[in-house]
């Protein structure tokens, strides 16, 4: 056996298959989550909404797009330009997740039309249909890491690794992105998808994948036309050279750790990670905190961090740190189908509920 | 007309809300930042969490666990992934108590 070929079958991750059922019969689908003891007044002040930090965080995102992206295409055809597009890619194909996803919750501003906005721009830059893309997150919020039911199962059992190290070029997802935005555009949504979108969305869908797919096609007969890639490198490409850092610090959400867990301190991980890279994440490295409390703005979640920390595992200290314990977890899981890294809570941990440790459903022939 | 005592006004926060069960159903009570109360289902008709832990601001209220929204006077639900109106119920402060129609 290689790290390349996994030992045992691969587990049914869709949405309606076999899994689906057995975590709706076990009591997993939209199950109480455990959620840490902070008093409503405090709980009160850290939900609380404002403009202010994103709006500057938007203004400096959107005008460093423009200034690097600007002197990326006038330097074009020099070596010149590489630090300009290494810089542009990062903030186009790495930052538009977190603006995707802190909009998309409509807590990063406490006016709504810019959460709005914000999250039909990162939309477009993620090639990620908005409308299809609020659902599942939705579910992913209310199933996560549940096997049949969560839609956003980052790593299944067993593992690819070579397939996921490729996630940091972008590759397969900008094209299963794509595929799945022209699927969209032409035939619509396909079972799975339906089994958290409603019907009064579907026209929604149906409407952003055909005005993704129509600029993504302009930009490449603008390419043709022209006779250059440049329009790709500022459109659509960072997607491929600039989402490094997107799943650097995406694939330690969840990778490694539990499934099939109704406490997020089980299948999340909380990462302390340097403030470009948290400016970059908006946070999220902050992700047991986000899970347990999505209510809370991502410039707040430092403090909730602080409040709530006596009530979950240690934090990984590192981005490093936090890749060896996922990485050795990923590697047993190939052969060991019932292998996730186990996060203790600490002791004070109020209350310590073992068979959130034990419930961890066994999969045929674990 | 089946009116119960729900709570104190004291009880409640301004721009807040608690949450009140009765006979096996569970409502949200709310204290609008205009002195006013206001009743609704207690639970999000999205995927049914409670609203209780949620945030009030202004006249809406916005769900704990998916961040959908219901303007908590009308009903309405305002933003994804709510889609279904909240029901609402008649509110009355009767000698210094907060009671709900729950007809």
């Amino acid at each position: 056996m290689t790290i390349f070929s996994p030992s045992y079958p691969p587990r049914d991750y869709s949405l309606t298959g076999q899994s689906r059922q057995q975590a709706i019969d076990v009591g997993l689908a939209s199950a109480e989550w455990y959620h840490s003891d902070v008093p409503r007044k405090q709980m009160k002040e850290l939900m609380q909404r404002s403009d202010g930090p994103a709006i500057r965080d938007t203004v400096i995102w959107l005008g460093l797009l423009g200034l690097t992206g600007g002197l990326g295409a006038s330097l074009w055809g020099s070596w010149a330009c590489v630090p300009f597009f290494l810089v542009y890619g990062v903030l186009y194909g790495s930052a538009c997740d977190s603006r995707w996803h802190e909009s998309g919750h409509g807590t990063a501003f406490k006016t709504g039309w810019m959460n709005d906005a914000v999250y039909q721009i990162a939309s477009f830059m993620v090639m990620r249909n908005p409308t299809a893309w609020r659902w599942s997150h939705a579910r992913h919020h209310t199933n996560t890491i549940i096997v049949g039911l969560d839609p956003e199962i980052g790593f299944m059992r067993p593992p690819r690794i070579l397939m996921t190290a490729l996630n940091f070029i972008g590759i397969p997802f900008i094209f299963y992105d794509l595929r799945t935005l022209l699927r969209h555009a032409v035939t619509g949504l396909n079972a799975a998808e339906k089994t958290y979108i409603p019907d009064s969305e579907r026209p929604k869908a149906l409407f952003w994948a055909r005005c993704h797919i129509a600029v993504y096609a302009a930009t490449v007969l603008l390419a043709i036309g022209l006779q250059s890639v440049l329009p790709l490198m500022l459109i659509g490409g960072p997607r491929i050279y600039g989402c490094w850092h997107m799943y650097m610090t995406g694939l330690i959400q969840h990778g490694g750790l539990a499934e099939d867990v109704v406490d997020h301190r089980l299948n999340s991980r909380t990462v302390y990670m340097n403030p470009v890279s948290r400016w970059i994440y908006w946070n999220m490295n902050y992700h047991v905190e986000h899970h347990m409390f999505p209510m809370v703005p991502y410039h707040a979640l430092p403090r909730l961090h602080e409040v709530i920390k006596h009530d979950l595992p240690a934090p990984n200290p590192s981005i490093l740190a936090a890749y060896v314990e996922m990485t050795r977890a990923l590697l047993r899981q190939r052969h060991d189908p019932s292998h996730y890294a186990r996060k203790d809570l600490p002791a004070t941990a109020r209350p310590y509920r073992d068979e959130f440790h034990a419930l961890e459903i066994a999969r045929d022939g674990a | 007309m089946p009116w119960i005592d729900a709570c104190s006004p004291q009880d409640i926060d301004a721009e807040d809300l608690i949450r009140f069960d009765h006979a096996g159903q569970t409502y949200a009570i709310y204290h609008a930042p205009d002195g006013t109360f206001h009743a609704t289902d207690g639970l999000c008709s999205h995927e049914q969490v409670h609203l209780c832990n949620g945030l009030v601001d202004g006249d809406t209220i916005e769900c704990p666990k998916h961040n959908g929204r219901f303007n908590y006077r009308t009903g309405a639900a305002l933003r994804a992934p709510v889609c279904i109106d909240l029901r609402r119920y008649a509110v009355r402060l009767v000698a210094g108590r907060v009671e709900i129609d729950i007809g």
